[in-house]
């Protein structure tokens, strides 16, 4: 077996990433592997659920063994069809699964069942956009395989380097897994990232896979290499020779082992060294990325037709009613919001990030105005989600309630700080707004009698404020505000107090 | 076709298979025979018959996304020249000096 050497580290000066991109151009091309959300397997009936007992979900037929056949899971095919056709992929009308021979522990039967030259979608795009400017990145191919068992690496540090023996799990192999192959479009690790994030996204609209990366649903392999880059004018120059770097099973890993091996090339290139081409490994405790076992080379499996299935040939009438399933994506629901609504960019991003946008068009479709749906969850809600390390879907607040806490404060009932005391009560189980502002006594007191003797009380309390008031300055109100704020228990809306207390210092 | 004796090595060793010299020596021309005669099915093919990779004409065979039970451990274990904890044991995947 033939091993890489990667080049010795002879003395490299060691380049910052932003020295690298100065004068360096980097080529990146992602290659995302997305396990289905079917219930069943690619080829046989075994259930897919994650976290099982080892070995409980495997049958004659995903263990390879004589005599069984696989047969394909219509939902999986249906659910690759949805991925291509929402990135805009031609499906193609006939194509065939092929045998992927290699010997290793992590397939029983010796063989992955994959696609090779006949994938099911092909030559699409996903708009993607980084910082306000959206860029197109070129999808080369999107093709349906299974997944393969997992390894537990026993010995040495349960790495498979230095591991004595390994112990394998094949309730995964046979999942249903697409492969989404993207052209080398992708210049900067920020949209390597936001490519990533988007693919997710529209996975999770498509309902296809749960797409968890933590949980290995979703996980990404990125091509990099770089190439000097040309004045303005000059044609670019060709790509460099390039690295791989597996199984990248975070957005962050995604952007951070992009930006080493970015500063990696640009040292050795520098140092007039060459670039070994290799596959590599990211370790997330380090953020370095590591040569890993050099791979036989592709024409060694020994792709063939898989001559236990039968080719797939979709009607155009089988495509053409997947594509009118296809629900909202994330860019067409994007679209939406921002004429719907008049949120930028931003405010999308801001509230995707805080994973408060669903409860947002929530709370506006149950009444709210678009603006304090937005301003309570982003800002309340989500730090009170925060504080309680939940998600904020899963605070024990609906949308409606928001929407009527809002409603509540816009008609004078409660102001900001009396709606956020509503919240609390709500949150620890105290009832709906109506019934914690009834329960608590809450609403601001529009009782003028109530409130002018708190207001009277307040200037006699204070003579030498109230005279700084009276000759004129009225920002020295303040502490009297504050005092009658006290006095009303703050149920009294402050911008009224001030008015009156100015009102009856004759300052107004 | 020849089937050289490299070539025969080269198969071997992705098949984790491990061959001795007289081995090797005696299956490249047993190879060389096999692939010859089924070479003989090109020289009958001619530009009007299709080629094809299945034996029924047929395309579009699914079943429904629907759950059937799995084997029990034991039986799924019962093949395995060893297991521990539930799991496959296999011997160690790297060679020490890679």
């Amino acid at each position: 077996m033939s091993t890489s050497t990667p080049s010795a580290p002879s003395v490299v000066a060691p380049a910052s990433y932003e020295d690298a991109i100065a004068r360096y151009e980097p080529v990146i091309g992602l290659e995302t592997h997305v396990e289905l959300g079917t219930a069943s397997k690619m080829f046989c009936g075994c259930a897919t659920t994650f976290g099982a007992p080892p070995n409980t979900q495997v049958c004659p037929t995903c263990l390879g063994l004589p005599g069984s056949l696989p047969v394909i899971n219509e939902a999986a095919v249906r659910f690759t069809v949805m991925i291509g056709l929402a990135l805009n992929c031609e499906i193609a009308s006939w194509c065939r699964f092929a045998r992927k021979n290699y010997f290793y522990p992590d397939m029983p039967k010796n063989f992955q069942i994959s696609q090779y030259d006949e994938p099911l979608c092909t030559n699409g795009w996903l708009a993607v956009e980084v910082d306000g400017e959206v860029h197109r990145v070129g999808i080369t191919r999107v093709h349906l395989e299974e997944d393969t068992g997992k390894s537990l690496h026993v010995g040495g540090t349960g790495r498979i380097h230095g591991a004595t023996h390994s112990l394998v799990d094949y309730n995964r192999a046979g999942i249903p897994l697409v492969e989404i192959v993207t052209e080398p479009d992708i210049r900067s690790p920020e949209l390597a990232r936001a490519y990533v994030d988007e693919l997710r996204a529209l996975c999770r609209a498509l309902a296809v896979s749960d797409v968890r990366m933590e949980q290995g649903s979703l996980r990404c392999d990125a091509n990099v290499s770089l190439r000097p880059r040309t004045a303005p004018g000059e044609p670019p120059a060709p790509f460099g020779t390039r690295t791989e770097t597996k199984n990248l099973n975070s957005l962050r890993s995604v952007e951070r082992a992009i930006r080493y091996e970015i500063t990696r090339q640009a040292a050795l290139l520098d140092a007039g060294e060459r670039i070994t081409q290799e596959t590599r490994h990211f370790d997330e405790n380090t953020g370095r990325t590591a040569s890993g076992r050099s791979k036989e080379e592709a024409t060694d499996y020994r792709y063939f037709p898989e001559p236990d299935l039968a080719p797939l040939a979709l009607s155009r009438e089988y495509v053409e009613a997947v594509r009118a399933s296809l629900p909202e994506l994330p860019s067409q629901r994007r679209a939406r919001l921002i004429a719907e609504h008049g949120f930028s960019s931003k405010d999308l991003a801001d509230m995707n990030n805080a994973g408060v946008l669903d409860l947002v068009e929530q709370t506006i479709a149950a009444g709210a105005p678009a603006a304090a749906a937005r301003k309570w969850w982003l800002n309340e809600l989500a730090r009170r989600a925060a504080d309680a390390t939940v998600t904020p879907a899963e605070l024990p607040i609906q949308p409606v309630q928001v929407a009527r806490i809002v409603e509540l404060v816009a008609e004078g009932t409660l102001t900001d700080a009396l709606a956020r005391k509503v919240i609390d009560g709500v949150l620890a189980g105290e009832g709906g707004p109506d019934e914690v502002v009834a329960a608590r006594n809450l609403a601001v007191v529009t009782d003028d009698s109530a409130l002018s003797a708190a207001v009277d009380a307040a200037i006699a309390a204070a003579p030498d404020i109230a005279d700084k008031v009276r000759g004129g300055k009225i920002n020295a109100v303040g502490p009297l505000v504050g005092a009658v704020m006290k006095a009303m228990k703050g149920q009294a809306d402050a911008a009224a107090v001030r008015a009156l207390l100015l009102e009856r210092l004759g300052a107004g | 076709m020849a089937i050289t004796r490299d070539e025969v090595a080269h198969l071997a060793r992705l098949s984790r298979m491990s061959l001795s010299d007289d081995e090797l020596d005696a299956l490249a021309p047993q190879l060389e025979a096999i692939l010859s005669h089924v070479a003989r099915v090109a020289e009958v093919a001619a530009a009007d018959i299709p080629p094809t990779s299945h034996a029924v004409p047929l395309t579009n065979v699914f079943r429904t996304d629907a759950v059937q039970p799995s084997l029990p451990v034991d039986e799924v274990l019962a093949g395995a020249p060893a297991a521990e904890d539930g799991r496959f044991r296999v011997p160690r995947i790297l060679d020490p000096q890679e």
